[in-house]
């Protein structure tokens, strides 16, 4: 009986497996095809490749994402974090209930409620104070720090819930002033927690499209904005050829990640036998 | 001598104090002041927006404070918008019909992701590792992407018809690319990891030892499952479902893409209502409408991970 | 036995010692609960002095208080002479010994030891050499490099040690120091613990929910529940004499019998029990009004048991029979039934090789108990 239900788990993963990965195959299949009609398949070729490479707009579109990528990651780290303490280590201040609703309130919210509400308050500010004069760059990266910062408070606030508080205590016993404890004892405790928020918010930059094509303007076209134009009207072999590229950059990027951590694991692993194997001399030493 | 330098130890003491607790404020005010701006003034535009009179005009609606004559600030407070939903048969449909699409696709996740989540937690420390990246990797690909690649699998001259064609199996191709089905598709498909990865925390954490003390004490497999398992996995369940509910409800993409002019989805409508309609505020109504609908499931949400972040 | 013998004089019996760490009227309330309740405590120069007690009785609070992380409701501490109140944990000389360590898991053990040194702003030399020499004395040598987690829980605890020694605190804090080690290690580590207090002269206060740990390591005990001292000692002073029941079940264990006064003079005190009428003659006296209610511990310990019955008297004296019986190896514990009911508790030494499967007496087997007249208490409440 268990064995069964054992197998029909399995068979299940292997399904759910399955069912995630094979558009994503022949997603990359089809993109050495030659013809031009993508399913039809016409021989092996990088004709796609080099229609991509070759064309002004994606790299364009390109540029402007990992452009905003880079410099929302930055922000939304460095306010998530601020968000992270204050919620974890302040206790309680005046409007707190409200800081933290509105810190994870855009994790859920849907994105069309989001472009919509930061486009009209674009469009007011520009009315009443002149600013901003145009939508793109700066839209866009305000737009996604605000959802992104979100997503780095949720990580640094569980990694600091999880982090012993005598350390920064123990700190502040040995003489550093509460300052010097977060630049010597927090911070570089949280430094993987932030490194991982980083990543997160410039992936979710760069895989948004609902967002930011409310809030950008004429001719700041990102990346996901440029795709989502030319296969809205159907199949098109050179997005295929840049899917497969974004696939497997992440591809090696995640199992890269997912390798060093396992490496730390295993050093840790051996650090721990390590440490056992010293108190086994140790007590050796003493009783003899 | 001793009582002035105590005054000017006060002092320095004071000072001190007031720097390190400005060093806080700037800590909690730099995001706090962000996000007034950028989150909570936003949706209050878009609350008010919605109480407006849509106008053919630069910007597209009427002021809700206008200056009567005598000089006295008035206020305009217009619930036609809201009547207009109410009242406009499509509107209702799309809101029922988003309800039921995110519903269903949730419980085909929930269907689906169960026993993937239940086989990766049984299976050995290293394999364990592999099917966990195998789960998060398409997470961090392009949501667009994953999309698009069902639009190569489901058009009429799409893989799955070819295929279909080249074993016999049918002469005419099935039309599945822009119908109701293609959307629930897309759905179940880009949220799965979203049911699995909470559904794999909680089932992480669960203690094998009770399903042995459970057949133990004479409970079948089955019993074990429903008396045992299954209310032990229930936050998991709820914060799975909710993850994929509550996006799967705005969801555009998918719709536009999957569903095309035949799927009727209440973010797909708000976003042409704005963009092609350029009608401001029935769009802010429709968001405002959408909100309402969403606000239980998100504060349950918030609930549970409020409660799980004490525990 | 003294433990120190700089501490023989015992300065807390010495009306004209100066106190180093004075606790005046301390309280810190939480809300409504009240987890320390207006406490007076004296600590001299050298102690290694013990809070004892359970869970939540206030003891970790105080500690806190004197580190500086809590803020006392009311109160005063001075240390040295120096009130404070109002001076910042990172200001105040003393160090504390985490429970858990706290070791920075992103520093090698020479950075985690010189941190406090380099907060001090003392120079790169300096540092070092002060680094290498208590490394040498807490016999990490050789680990110096290693970062924490690369350390077995022995280690680690002697790093916590080093770290908070190194900048010679006034008074070192430890909080519950060898709670994280195993049976083993701690009375190995508690002796090493104490050889070091008594090498570098520091005032030690050790919070500490196991007897047997405060009793090996203080000059002085104090014993704490719900917010409040209950009884102040030396170990001797608090395991012989108890001043109340709580005190004698909580330190050891105690057979308690309930009874009136008799007699009451210089010399002696005479007691008889309320259950069945049997006399309790106490050697030492007391100003116990005839008739008062009061209890009468004895420890398991001091009990003799014997088969025939010892020199006929007409107090100390009971007889019942053997109810259970645990073999220990070097003891072994009785449970003995008195006629009225009331089991007694005896602990005896097992001196003598018993032949295969005999014990001193035998289950359900008669027997006498007796003890001398210095080895019970009175205890009024």
């Amino acid at each position: 009986m268990k064995k069964q239900r054992s197998t029909f788990m399995f068979s299940m993963l292997c399904f759910g497996l399955a069912f995630l990965y094979i558009p994503m195959v022949l997603l990359i299949v089809y993109s050495f095809n030659h013809s031009k009609i993508v399913p039809i398949w016409g021989g092996f070729s990088f004709r796609w490749y080099k229609v991509l490479f070759e064309s002004p707009e994606v790299w364009q579109a390109l540029l402007l994402s990992l452009k905003i990528a880079v410099v929302n990651a930055t922000f939304a780290t460095l306010m998530g974090t601020l968000a992270g303490l204050a919620l974890v280590r302040f206790g309680r201040f005046r409007g707190r209930t409200l800081f933290s609703g509105m810190i994870s309130a855009p994790l859920v919210m849907p994105e069309v409620i989001t472009g919509l509400s930061l486009l009209l308050l674009f469009i007011t500010l520009s009315q009443f104070i002149g600013w901003p004069s145009e939508r793109g760059f700066t839209t866009i990266t305000i737009a996604h720090i605000t959802f992104s910062m979100a997503y780095v408070a949720v990580i640094i606030q569980s990694r600091l819930t999880g982090m012993d508080e005598s350390l920064e205590e123990a700190a502040q016993d040995l003489g550093a002033k509460p300052l010097r404890v977060l630049t010597d004892i927090t911070l570089p405790i949280l430094a993987p927690g932030m490194l991982a928020g980083w990543l997160l918010a410039f992936t979710l930059s760069l895989d948004d499209l609902v967002i930011a094509s409310f809030v950008t303007g004429p001719g700041s076209n990102t990346l996901p904005i440029l795709i989502y134009s030319r296969i809205r009207l159907g199949l098109r072999p050179d997005i295929n050829a840049l899917a497969t590229i974004i696939i497997v950059t992440v591809a090696i990027g995640v199992i890269l990640a997912g390798y060093i951590m396992w490496r730390q694991e295993k050093q840790r692993q051996r650090d721990q036998q390590m440490a056992a194997a010293d108190k086994l001399d140790f007590d050796t030493e003493t009783t003899a | 001598m001793s009582e002035a330098s105590q005054i000017s130890n006060s002092l320095v003491k004071n000072l001190s104090y007031k720097l390190q607790s400005s060093w806080k404020t700037l800590v909690v005010g730099i995001p706090y002041i962000w996000l007034f701006i950028f989150f909570l003034v936003p949706f209050f535009i878009v609350l008010k927006i919605s109480f407006a009179e849509s106008l053919i005009a630069s910007p597209p609606f009427s002021s809700l404070f206008q200056w009567a004559e005598d000089g006295a600030l008035q206020i305009r407070v217009l619930f036609d918008n809201f009547a207009y939903l109410w009242e406009d048969e499509l509107y209702i449909t799309t809101y029922i019909n988003s309800v039921k699409v995110a519903f269903i696709s949730t419980l085909i996740c929930l269907i689906i992701g169960y026993p993937m989540a239940y086989a990766i937690v049984r299976s050995s420390p290293t394999k364990k590792n592999i099917l966990l990246m195998l789960i998060i990797l398409p997470f961090w690909t392009s949501f667009l992407l994953r999309v698009y690649a069902w639009m190569g699998l489901l058009a009429d001259q799409g893989t799955i018809n070819n295929l279909l064609i080249w074993l016999g199996i049918i002469d005419q191709p099935i039309r599945m690319l822009y119908t109701q089905f293609a959307v629930y598709l897309g759905i179940v498909y880009s949220y799965l990891p979203f049911m699995i990865l909470p559904l794999y925390a909680n089932m992480e954490k669960l203690d094998i030892t009770l399903h042995e003390a459970a057949a133990d004490l004479g409970a079948k497999p089955i019993t074990t499952f429903l008396t045992v398992t299954l209310p032990m996995t229930m936050p998991g369940i709820i914060a799975g479902s909710l993850l994929v509910f509550i996006p799967a409800t705005g969801e555009y993409v998918i719709p536009d893409l999957l569903g095309g002019g035949n799927s009727l989805m209440i973010g797909k409508v708000l976003y042409n209502e704005f963009n092609n309609n350029h009608d401001w505020p029935v769009a802010s109504a429709v968001a405002i409408a959408l909100l309402i609908v969403l606000v239980a499931p998100m504060m349950l949400y918030q609930h549970i991970q409020s409660k799980e972040s004490e525990s | 036995m003294s433990k120190d013998p700089k501490l023989a004089h015992r300065p807390w019996l010495d009306p004209e010692a100066e106190p180093y760490i004075k606790i005046q009227g301390i309280t810190k309330r939480f809300g409504d609960f009240t987890a320390v309740d207006n406490v007076d405590l004296d600590i001299y120069k050298g102690e290694l002095f013990c809070w004892l007690g359970g869970s939540g009785c206030g003891k970790s609070t105080l500690l806190r208080m004197l580190a500086g992380f809590e803020t006392p409701t009311a109160g005063k501490i001075f240390i040295d002479g120096v009130e404070m109140n109002d001076i910042p944990a990172y200001e105040r000389p003393v160090n504390m010994m985490f429970q858990s360590y706290a070791l920075f898991p992103h520093m090698t053990v020479e950075k985690n030891i010189a941190y406090g040194l380099v907060r001090d702003g003392l120079d790169k030399a300096t540092i070092q050499s002060k680094v290498e020499e208590i490394i040498d004395m807490v016999e990490l040598t050789q680990f110096s490099k290693r970062k924490p987690h690369q350390l077995s829980g022995g280690q680690r605890q002697r790093v916590a040690l080093a770290r908070a020694l190194v900048k010679q605190p006034k008074v070192l804090l430890l909080d519950e120091p060898l709670g994280a080690l195993d049976k083993r290690l701690r009375e190995q580590t508690q002796y090493e613990l104490m050889n070091i207090q008594d090498q570098l002269g520091v005032t030690f206060i050790v919070v500490t929910h196991d007897q047997e740990e405060a009793m090996t390591l203080s000059t002085r005990i104090a014993i704490m529940d719900k917010g409040k001292f209950i009884q102040t000692g030396t170990p001797t002073e608090i395991y012989e004499t108890p001043d109340s029941r709580f005190i004698a079940n909580f330190i050891g264990s105690a057979n308690i019998f309930e009874g009136h006064v008799v007699e009451s003079g210089k010399e002696h005190v005479l007691v008889r029990s309320t259950r069945d009428q049997s006399l309790f003659y106490i050697d030492h006296g007391s100003d116990l009004q005839e008739n008062a209610k009061v209890w009468v511990a004895i420890r398991p310990e001091k009990i003799k048991i014997s088969k025939s019955p010892p020199e006929q008297s007409d107090h100390n004296q009971l007889i019942g029979t053997v109810d259970d019986i645990g073999y220990l190896g070097k003891l072994s514990n009785y449970k003995v039934l008195l006629d009225n009911g009331k089991i007694i508790d005896i602990t005896y030494p097992n001196q003598v090789r018993p032949k295969s499967g005999d014990h001193l007496v035998d289950w359900e087997e008669k027997v006498y108990l007796s003890w001398d007249a210095s080895s019970a208490v009175v205890l009024t409440h």
